[in-house]
C-alpha cells in the first residue's frame, strides 16, 4: 500500500496532534502549582491577594488529589494568571490611586 | 566655538540641577489634612446640597426620605441596645487583679469616643478605641478580645454611646509620622483592590446614595461616626475591623488581619476628615 504525501502528512498531524493534548502528569501539576504559589506570595508582600486566586489554588490542589491533573493544571494556571493580575493592580495602583482623590 | 559648546553644556547641566532639585510634583504629594479635609467636606456638601452636615453621621438613613423615615422607626427599638448594655456591664466589672477598663483611658473611658484613633508619639503609630481596649485587657493579665464582633463591638457600643453628639476631634501632631500614617490611611482609602477593582472611594466618594445591589451606599464624609453598628445584613453588631475586612472581601481581597497598620492609618484618615461632625454611634444599618 502507498500512502499519497497528504494522507501521510494528515497521519503526521493526527500523531502530533494527540502528543499535544496528551493527559497532565502530576509533574505538571506540581510544576503549575508552585509558579501559582510563588506569584500569590509575591502578591501578598504587596498586601494585595485575591480571593479568587485562593479559591483556584483550593480547586487544584482538590483536583490533583482526586487525580484530574488536566484539571488541576489547568486551575492552577488560573491562580497563577489571577495573581499576576493583583500584583499588577498593585504595581499600577502606586501611583494611579491619586487620580481619584477629592482636592 | 569650543568655548560656545562649553557654555552650552554647563547651562544644559545646571538646568538638568535646577529641574533635578524640585522633582516634578514633588510638593504637591506633600499632604495638607486640613486643607484636604476642607475638599472632603466641600465635596460631599456641595453632592448632597440638600443635607445638613450633621446628617452625614447616618450614612445611606440620610440619602432619602424614605430611608430617614425607615431610621426614625428604628431608633424607636434600637437593635444595638442590647450591645450597649452588655458593654456596660462589661466596662463596669473589675478585671481579676481589680483594675478595670476606667484605669486604662483618659476621663475612666466616659465620653472619649470622639479622641480616637490617636496618633501615639511615643511608638510613633496610630492606636484605634478597639485597640487600646484589647490593650487594657492584656496589660492587665487578660485574653485580648476578637476585634470583629461581639465583646469588643459591646465595649465600643458603650464607649460611643457615652460620647454621643460629641464632634470627631482627631489631631494629627507635629510628627512626620503621624502625617506619613495620614497619608498611608488616605493612600488606603482611594486604592483599588480586589479582583473587582474597587477602592473605598469608588463606593464612598463616587457613589454614594446610589445602590449597589440591594445596599443604599453610604458617604464616606462621617461613616466612621456611627461605628459600631448592627447590620441586619450581619444579624448581629459588627466594629470599624468588621467593617473594614468585609468590603475588602466584597470586592474579592484579601482581607489583612484587624487592626493591621493599614486598617489603623484609614481609619485614622477617615476619622480626621469628619473632624466637627457628631459622634452618632452606635448605629444601626441595613
Amino acid at each position: 500500500m502507498r500512502l499519497s504525501p497528504f494522507a501521510l502528512a494528515s497521519v503526521l498531524l493526527i500523531a502530533g496532534a494527540t502528543s499535544v493534548s496528551a493527559a497532565s502528569s502530576e509533574a505538571d501539576f506540581k510544576a503549575a502549582y508552585a509558579a501559582a504559589e510563588a506569584a500569590n506570595k509575591e502578591a501578598g508582600a504587596l498586601r494585595n491577594q485575591w480571593t479568587v486566586t485562593a479559591a483556584a489554588l483550593a480547586a487544584a490542589k482538590k483536583a490533583a488529589d482526586s487525580g484530574d491533573f488536566d484539571k488541576a493544571v489547568a486551575q492552577s494556571k488560573e491562580a497563577e494568571a489571577l495573581a499576576k493580575a493583583s500584583i499588577f493592580q498593585a504595581s499600577s495602583e502606586k501611583e494611579a490611586w491619586k487620580a481619584l482623590e477629592i482636592k | 566655538m569650543r568655548t560656545v559648546t562649553y557654555f552650552a553644556s554647563a547651562a544644559l547641566a545646571l538646568a538638568a540641577l535646577a529641574f533635578g532639585a524640585v522633582p516634578p510634583g514633588g510638593a504637591a504629594d506633600t499632604p495638607n489634612p486640613p486643607a484636604e479635609a476642607k475638599a472632603f467636606r466641600d465635596f460631599f456638601t456641595q453632592k448632597f446640597s440638600k443635607l445638613k452636615l450633621e446628617d452625614f453621621v447616618n450614612g445611606p438613613y440620610s440619602m432619602n426620605e424614605d430611608m430617614h423615615r425607615q431610621w426614625e422607626e428604628k431608633e424607636q427599638f434600637p437593635p444595638y441596645e442590647f450591645s450597649v448594655d452588655m458593654g456596660k456591664e462589661m466596662f463596669s466589672k473589675p478585671f481579676k487583679n481589680g483594675k478595670s477598663y476606667a484605669d486604662c483611658f483618659p476621663n475612666q473611658g466616659i465620653g472619649i469616643r470622639q479622641n480616637y484613633p490617636y496618633f501615639d508619639d511615643k511608638e510613633g503609630k496610630v492606636v484605634t478605641l478597639e485597640l487600646a481596649l484589647n490593650r487594657c485587657r492584656e496589660a492587665n493579665g487578660e485574653a485580648p478580645f476578637s476585634y470583629v464582633k461581639d465583646e469588643m463591638a459591646a465595649l465600643t457600643a458603650y464607649m460611643t454611646f457615652t460620647s454621643r453628639g460629641k464632634p470627631f476631634d482627631i489631631k494629627i501632631p507635629d510628627d512626620p509620622r503621624a502625617l506619613e500614617a495620614y497619608q498611608n490611611g488616605k493612600r488606603y482609602f482611594y486604592t483599588r483592590r480586589g479582583q473587582l477593582n474597587f477602592s473605598c472611594a469608588t463606593c464612598h466618594v463616587q457613589s454614594p446614595g446610589e445602590r449597589i445591589r440591594a445596599e443604599v451606599l453610604a458617604p464616606a464624609l462621617g461613616i466612621l461616626n456611627a461605628m459600631p453598628i448592627y447590620r441586619s445584613e450581619w444579624s448581629g453588631m459588627g466594629t470599624t475591623s468588621r467593617r473594614f475586612t468585609t468590603c475588602n472581601s466584597q470586592i474579592r481581597g484579601v482581607p489583612l488581619e484587624p487592626q493591621a497598620e493599614e486598617y489603623r492609618d484609614l481609619e485614622y484618615y477617615l476619622s480626621y476628615v469628619s473632624n466637627g461632625l457628631p459622634i452618632s454611634g452606635p448605629g444601626a444599618r441595613p
